[in-house]
């Protein structure tokens, strides 16, 4: 009997004891029915063949593992980043409890949203019932100040008009008439959830936005961090560099309180966001800056027709790209960068400098939101690292044309290749063929690790098997100490690993390296 | 080792009427009939017999806005009872987001070599774009099957889950999968779980139990020899290893389990289960319909059966058992002998730290009954438990377990379930990911009880030492006292649910 009181063993070594072995070596042979061991083992390397990438990457419609979820999630995310605001998604119930779920296991928080819970005969007759009924539901039992709905692809395809039912909802004083409904059609049939994240944002400045008049502020800076799972650690970093430049700014959507509440016996629904009358105040600004250009589109495009100035980033973290950030702030609010800063951004060139014989020509797998993306092959080639395959399902061939130019102008790009719209499938066959050192992704990206057994670097959204990571920062000078020390701790870790079996490789098992 | 306690029933009363009261008239009339108070039965107390009456209404729509805790059709489907078949492709048919949040969520462990011949933890979509909805996706779906044949030719079947867009653009399905099989010689099984059918998941079982019914059974010929100790274990997803801690008793007793379903299941043990002597059901909420097929088409009984803690197993064995003889019996007491050392062992290191712990439920569709044994068996009393997808059915089964004045809440809301914890302050909380942080928060332990919160196996005698354990380490673990600053001079109460 394998299980004992005094040393419980837990599901990995339970079922490797012999009586589970056997049970289950009985249970394939007798009753699943299965492909003999070598048609598997052998499928198993055409998998890893030139011939089986080439069919994979052919492939017209069918999607494998795809590094991209759909519009509503980047809503619910974004309307998260409001004071006290409720996300309502319009359509399906099971899609928000998805949602909810989703990001709680990313965060380890709590993630609220309510759905209208439409069912067949909504389908039929239209969702306006659950609309009002829900509406109604919400402001009375969640006490929001806010309620911004979003959209799933059941309402979309049966095309309920968000505008009319919330004004039918006011009609029928489901919420007061001069309570805030902003709200986004979020169809999870075009983009993804970045996309989701513009339209809700875009919805919700416009809300406040239109019919008013800009009188601009001198130096104040709207920021828009777009989907970001490291929200945490990365808007409070930004706002302390912000601080120490002493700039006016205000961040249109920030979710780092929402999804980083304290354990004081408490439960907060709602916890910090930007304030309703600090978005109303961001029209004056002078100007707003996106720090993740594919998440905002429409939303700059807004900004600009209401007479702000924009700037569009790609998620900036390293050295160039936190230089750049804030020679705009300063040139926008007039505000010199500090010495304080600067000292900053020389301990992170100091870091580098240090451990550059570990990183130069390293070659990485890298795939994300296709801003990250960018950023992070960006750092890569600062540290002398190769950035081989670029990868953004969510990708478009603009954000392709633009990686290329940004990988074009450098010596350590000239080998690298872009993926866009491409899936986790196909980044297999890719690793297969022409492999790398690290992989840079998500937690899905174990997968990859298992079968090709390239090093996971975790450093994007979303996160479920590692804890706590997301409350790091990854932008500014300060975030590329912690990206440059994830990565070095990666190789270092499969260094000692490679180095570590006694008297056959620990000759090269280091103590100072 | 079952425990005799009253709840407090009144203060279980004042509750729902607290609660009910925050609501707009018209959803307070609605959902006081999902709330209530259980209250002793005719003959309370012994075995097998009724010890209280849970009368709530269920199975009803969830009402908008209120933040239900509830899933949809596809999660019943692609997400119960189809997804752990290791050895078939699952086709997430629509927008790329349901297959995407339900990718490898619900940790049912299989063996086989992923993405060669089995793809349990794969995400297939046909990522649905604009054109596909306003053309159709027929042709794509067709194109999508070959090019599964094509990537992944040991594959031994599909199944197409129809997300919402698939039935209201009105496509079809079956006749791709008639025509798309043929053409592969490959079982393709088209499931009409769009997510706006239905009021829960629970419609997305029934429905994918009758895609097993039309689409698999009597389909092919089976060649299999039955045995006389044959049979089926129905409705156990394998979830951290649940049905392997489970098969090695059924194996121990004398029994030859066929097919799995649908825990590490292939489509061959599907296909062969109608050959079985008896169906051995333990999720009856999400596969009852699929036994109740098999009996009145194939004559095969079948038996509801609890592995969750040493009381249930053991009855349940027994119960088991005595369907095949003494023969059986014999070893089954014998099994039952092996294992009291452990179960003697588990219970006096674990209940002495768990005793007299109260412990609030909300879970699917099986659980809020089938687990309350088992954390009485350690001492623990449960105060109050719910569903979020039961059936009438479902809480009449629920009277044979929970004691008078336990409070019962049938899709409960997010806003009652924080009042209710909050008022009743139990020492533990056993609930799913959505819940977990938000009870965390107000100072409450936690264990999720869908996913065994990345833990398990939780049935069987070996899950059961796992089970006490993980309460244990839950309850007992040094953080829930650090929650009050020491400078604050009048510490908060713990528990407070957001207004």
């Amino acid at each position: 009997m394998p299980q004992s009181a005094e040393k419980v063993l837990d599901h990995a070594p339970l079922f490797r004891e012999p009586e589970y072995r056997r049970m289950l070596a009985h249970k394939k042979l007798n009753f699943e029915c299965p492909h003999p061991d070598q048609l598997v083992s052998d499928q198993r390397e055409f998998t890893k063949s030139w011939e089986y990438r080439e069919l994979n990457l052919a492939r017209e419609a069918l999607v494998v593992n795809p590094a991209k979820a759909c519009q509503p999630l980047g809503a619910v995310f974004a309307a998260a980043g409001f004071e006290r605001t409720m996300s309502f998604v319009h359509g399906s119930q099971g899609c928000v409890a998805y949602y909810r779920s989703h990001l709680s296991r990313h965060f380890k928080e709590p993630a609220s949203a309510v759905s209208s819970s439409m069912t067949e005969d909504a389908a039929v007759f239209g969702g306006l019932k659950n609309m009002v009924d829900g509406l109604a539901n919400t402001y009375q039992l969640y006490d929001p100040k806010m309620i911004a709905v979003s959209t799933t692809c059941m309402a979309e395809v049966i095309g309920d008009d968000l505008r009319s039912f919330i004004e039918n909802a006011r009609d029928e004083n489901a919420v007061p008439r001069d309570f805030d409904v902003p709200f986004a059609h979020t169809p999870a049939f075009v983009g993804s959830h970045v996309d989701g994240y513009d339209g809700m944002v875009k919805g919700i400045v416009e809300h406040f936005w239109k019919d008013r008049q800009r009188s601009a502020a001198k130096g104040t800076i709207n920021i828009i961090p777009g989907f970001d799972g490291f929200c945490v650690g990365n808007n409070r970093e930004l706002k302390r560099l912000l601080d120490l430049m002493g700039v006016s700014y205000s961040f249109i959507q920030d979710a780092s309180d929402q999804f980083d509440t304290p354990s004081d016996g408490e439960y907060r629904m709602y916890d910090g966001g930007t304030r309703i009358e600090d978005v109303k105040a961001a029209l004056n600004a002078e100007a707003t800056l996106s720090l993740q250009y594919y998440n905002t589109r429409k939303t700059l495009d807004y900004c600009q027709e209401v007479g702000q100035e924009t700037a569009a980033f790609h998620y900036p973290l390293g050295v160039q790209a936190t230089d750049e950030l804030l020679m705009k702030v300063s040139a926008l609010s007039g505000k010199e960068i500090p010495e304080a800063i600067r000292l900053e951004r020389g301990r992170l060139v100091d870091a580098m400098a240090d451990s550059q014989s570990w990183l130069h020509g390293k070659k990485y797998a890298i795939y994300g939101d296709p801003d990250f993306v960018y950023a992070m092959a960006r750092f890569v080639m600062e540290t002398g690292g190769e950035p081989s395959h670029c990868l953004a399902t969510n990708g478009s061939s603009a954000w392709q044309a633009e990686l290329q130019e940004l990988l074009d102008a450098s010596p350590f790009g000239a080998d690298a290749q872009v993926w866009a719209g491409k899936d986790l499938w196909a980044l297999r066959s890719l690793l297969f063929t022409e492999p790398v050192d690290l992989l840079i992704g998500n937690s899905y990206g174990k997968y990859l690790e298992r079968d090709t057994g390239t090093p996971l670097v975790r450093l994007m959204f979303p996160i479920f098997d590692r804890h706590h990571h997301h409350r790091f920062a990854l932008m500014g000078y300060q975030g590329g100490l912690r990206v440059l020390t994830t990565i070095l701790d990666k190789i270092f870790d499969k260094l000692d690993r490679d180095t570590g079996e006694t008297g056959v490789t620990d000759y090269s098992y280091d103590l100072t390296r | 080792m079952s425990l005799q306690y009253d709840n407090d029933g009144a203060l279980h009363a004042k509750l729902i009427e607290d609660v009910l009261a925050r609501y707009p008239d018209k959803t307070a009339k609605r959902r006081k009939k999902h709330l209530g108070v259980a209250r002793s039965g005719e003959a309370p107390g012994e075995d097998g017999t009724v010890v209280s009456e849970c009368e709530v209404k269920s199975n009803i729509k969830s009402i908008p806005g209120v933040m239900t805790i509830r899933g949809c059709a596809y999660a019943g489907s692609k997400g119960v009872v189809w997804g752990p078949v290791k050895d078939m492709v699952h086709i997430s048919h629509g927008p790329v987001g349901c297959g995407h949040y339900s990718w490898s969520q619900r940790r049912n462990y299989y063996v086989g070599t992923t993405g060669i011949d089995t793809f349990g933890t794969m995400q297939f979509t046909s990522d649905f774009q604009e054109k596909d909805i306003v053309f159709g996706g027929d042709k794509k779906l067709e194109r999508i099957i070959d090019e599964i044949e094509g990537l992944f030719p040991l594959n031994n079947g599909m199944t197409v889950q129809s997300e919402c867009p698939i039935g209201l653009i009105g496509d079809d399905t079956e006749a791709v999968s008639r025509k798309k099989a043929k053409e592969h010689d490959k079982t393709i099984v088209p499931v009409r779980c769009e997510g706006f059918r239905g009021v829960s998941q629970s419609l997305g079982h029934h429905i994918a139990n009758d895609a097993i019914r039309d689409w698999v059974f009597d389909k092919k010929e089976i060649a299999f020899e039955a045995g006389a100790h044959d049979v089926n274990v129905i409705g156990d997803y394998n979830i951290g290893g649940d049905a392997w801690a489970s098969r090695i008793l059924l194996e121990e007793i004398g029994l030859r389990v066929v097919g799995n379903w649908s825990g590490d299941a292939t489509l061959a043990e599907i296909e062969r289960a109608p050959k079985a002597r008896l169906n051995l059901i333990h999720c009856y909420r999400s596969m009852n319909y699929i036994c109740r097929h098999m009996e009145e088409k194939y004559g095969i009984a079948w038996m509801e059966y609890n592995f969750f803690g040493p009381s249930q197993i053991e009855a349940s064995l027994r119960k088991i058992a005595r369907h095949f003889g003494p023969e059986i019996e014999a070893r089954t007491e014998a099994v039952i002998a092996k294992y009291r050392p452990l179960v003697d062992a588990v219970v006096a290191k674990y209940r002495p730290r768990l005793e007299g712990n109260t412990v609030m439920l909300y879970v699917g569709g099986l659980r809020p009954r089938h687990v309350v044994t088992a954390y009485e068996d350690l001492g623990m009393v449960i105060v109050g438990t719910g569903y979020e997808f039961a059936h009438n059915d479902d809480y009449q089964r629920t009277g044979h377990y929970v004691r008078n004045g336990t409070l019962i809440y049938d899709d409960v809301t997010g806003y009652e379930l924080e009042k209710f914890i909050e008022g009743v302050r139990p020492n533990l909380v056993g609930s799913g990911i959505k819940e977990k942080y938000p009870v965390q928060k107000m100072g409450i332990p936690f264990r999720q009880m869908h996913s065994w919160d990345y833990s398990g196996p939780y049935h069987g005698y070996d899950g059961f030492a796992i089970f006490a354990r993980d309460l244990d380490l839950a309850i007992n673990n040094p953080v829930w006292d650090l929650f009050d600053a020491p400078w604050r001079e009048r510490p908060r109460r713990r528990a407070i649910a957001a207004e």
